[in-house]
């Protein structure tokens, strides 16, 4: 790809069309591997690319990436399993939300997928017992003990303060819905666990359209975008692949996602997806445009680039959050405590 | 903008990007006759920790492709053991072709000589003087700080990277090697003095030939010399503790870590000097089959 520019565009290209790996000279697959290590989505692209002529040493990072994801899936699953056998007296249900889910349920969204965190959620009237167990058999601890975050995240957040595990060295995250509940947006996160369908091995995951969802919130109505090209890519195959199997899903996505107030998003989510990943065909707006210019905000050794569009959508990310006043009051605490 | 210097060391390669040309400059002076790189197999930079900080107390965060959260920042004096720190943090988290083994290798007829143990004990001052100065009895320096043990012929693969040398060893092997190929001296680094010095031009020019494991040391500095066998089970579970991507490898990690410690002999030395150890080694082998 001599000429072409070097962002996160060449990995999007790379993603959606692999054959075209064949125009890039050595500099291209230097910048081409550096973004996808980046973006976390060397494993999926060393998946993606797999018998396409490549040069030796591109194959051997290649062949690494694939043995790394191959850990990733291994030790995620036995996250899942340890923490499904901290709960076995917990008679309400844990599911999996995110990378685990996916390749507990051998997705299409799970292969090469990076996956760091354990994301659980449990219905929020039983936060406590699920907190007690993790803390107390399971092995879990607090990543470290601070008031105000704690009261801020049991308060105001989706999720507990963050768990590790004292011998594993893995993180835990129990949520109870999939947005801060201080988020414009309410889902119905009891409608979510309901519905949830259990996997081959035992462990429960959302059904496919509260999976997609979940994906599109995620990216879309919290956050500001960082790993935003993995997060795509997640939804563009779990709607791809549900659509496959079911015609009328599209539909029922939208039906769905208008009970979880997150219509818009989902449906920005699509058109990004289709944009990027897709054959092109959806029609995209400006403001669809912004997202495009940050979520391939990348130079050709993997930083970040764009500092302004970054940081608009660092801002923009803080106000989804929360209220403008809650903001003010909670970024002053934080700078008070210099943290 | 950035300066920038590839290198290739055994089968991998590295760019490293820097915003002062110094760290760069030594490291093409230090890495001279080291072939170059066309894609690398990782990037590690060196750059500000915040714009001012490039000119006023200098101070060099290290990132690259794989990254431990919350490293901490080094001043820019000392950017070249901060591009080396890079690298070695590239291979521990993101090598997966071989099982890493945190070790010195040195080789002779080609067969290698493996030596673990944790830092202190003495492994990395050990293959620099047997690679230095036992040259000349055919001993060829690997590497001193990771040993590459290929999962599907069981061989080791030489990483001659520059040879880090701490504290007292830094003038040991001044003294042992006066026409050696020294890095500048940085003193009161977090790991203490630190001073590299460039492997023998044998090391680099043959570091694609690998060699046959034939036997493992676990030395100890300190105590008056002595030689213990270590079984094979004991060796293992130290080996997984040494081992960077032991568990990453999965099945293939197993069946290269039991194999070693089934066909390789293990002994535990204990010494008080280098000129101890280094009799304590060719005793032990020349009593190998």
């Amino acid at each position: 790809m001599n000429g072409a520019a070097k962002n996160g565009m060449m990995l999007v290209t790379a993603l959606r069309d692999p054959a075209s790996v064949a125009r890039l000279d050595a500099d291209g697959w230097a910048c081409l591997i550096a973004i996808a290590r980046a973006e976390l989505l060397i494993g999926t692209l060393a998946h993606r690319l797999a018998g396409q002529p490549a040069p030796e040493r591109v194959c051997a990072i290649l062949d690494d990436a694939r043995i790394n994801a191959q850990y990733q899936r291994r030790s995620a699953l036995w996250e899942a399993k340890c923490a499904k056998r901290a709960l076995s007296t917990y008679d309400g249900r844990m599911v999996l939300m995110k990378g685990t889910a996916y390749v507990a349920a051998d997705l299409r969204a799970g292969i090469g997928r990076s996956i760091g965190d354990l994301d659980i959620m449990v219905a929020e009237d039983d936060l406590k017992d699920a907190e007690q167990l993790l803390l107390t058999i399971g092995g879990w601890e607090w990543v470290k003990e601070d008031a105000y975050d704690d009261a801020y995240y049991r308060t105001h957040m989706h999720e507990l303060p963050p768990m590790i595990h004292k011998e594993r060295d893995r993180m835990i995250d129990v949520h109870h819905t999939i947005l801060p509940k201080t988020a414009g947006p309410t889902p119905d996160a009891a409608a979510m666990l309901d519905s949830a369908i259990v996997t081959d091995n035992g462990l429960h995951i959302f059904a496919p359209a509260d999976m997609a969802i979940h994906c599109a919130a995620h990216l879309i109505a919290d956050g500001e975008l960082d790993g935003g090209l993995r997060n795509l890519w997640d939804f563009h195959c779990l709607y791809s692949e549900s659509s496959a199997a079911d015609t009328r899903f599209a539909a029922q996505l939208l039906t769905r996602a208008d009970h979880h107030q997150l219509r818009s998003a989902v449906q920005r989510a699509c058109r990004l997806a289709n944009y990027l990943y897709g054959d092109r065909s959806a029609r995209i707006t400006i403001t669809d445009r912004l997202f495009i210019r940050r979520l391939t905000a990348r130079d050709y050794l993997g930083r970040g680039s764009r500092k302004f569009t970054r940081l608009a959508f660092y801002i923009r990310s803080h106000l989804l959050r929360m209220p403008p006043v809650m903001l003010a009051r909670h970024l002053w605490t934080k700078w008070r405590k210099g943290s | 903008m950035l300066h920038e210097f590839r290198v290739t060391v055994g089968p991998a390669s590295f760019r490293l990007s820097s915003s002062w040309a110094k760290p760069i400059a030594q490291m093409r002076a230090l890495y001279a006759g080291y072939p170059a790189a066309d894609i690398p197999d990782f990037n590690v930079r060196l750059e500000p920790v915040s714009p001012l900080r490039r000119f006023i107390r200098p101070s060099a965060a290290i990132d690259g492709d794989y990254m431990l959260p919350d490293a901490a920042p080094l001043p820019a004096r000392q950017g070249l053991l901060g591009l080396e720190m890079g690298m070695n943090l590239q291979m521990a988290l993101g090598w997966r072709r071989q099982m890493i083994l945190h070790a010195s290798a040195v080789e002779r007829d080609g067969r290698a000589l493996i030596m673990t143990g944790e830092s202190g004990s003495g492994k990395s001052t050990l293959s620099a003087m047997l690679g230095q100065i036992a040259g000349a009895q055919g001993w060829r320096f690997m590497g001193d700080e990771f040993a590459l043990i290929d999962p599907e012929s069981g061989d080791a693969v030489p990483y001659p990277r520059l040879i880090s040398l701490k504290n007292e060893a830094i003038a040991a092997m001044q003294a042992a090697s006066p026409g050696g190929h020294f890095g500048p001296l940085m003193r009161a680094t977090p790991k203490g003095d630190i001073r590299h010095l460039a492997p023998p031009p044998d090391a680099i020019a043959r570091m694609d030939e690998r060699a046959r494991p034939a036997l493992l040391l676990f030395p100890s500095f300190g105590r008056d010399a002595a030689i213990r066998d270590v079984p094979p089970s004991e060796a293992f579970m130290r080996l997984t503790q040494a081992s960077t991507n032991y568990v990453a490898l999965g099945e293939a990690g197993f069946r290269a870590l039991t194999r070693f410690v089934r066909e390789v002999p293990v002994r535990a030395i204990d010494y008080r000097s280098g000129d101890e150890a280094m009799e304590l080694v060719e005793q032990l082998w020349s009593a190998l089959p």
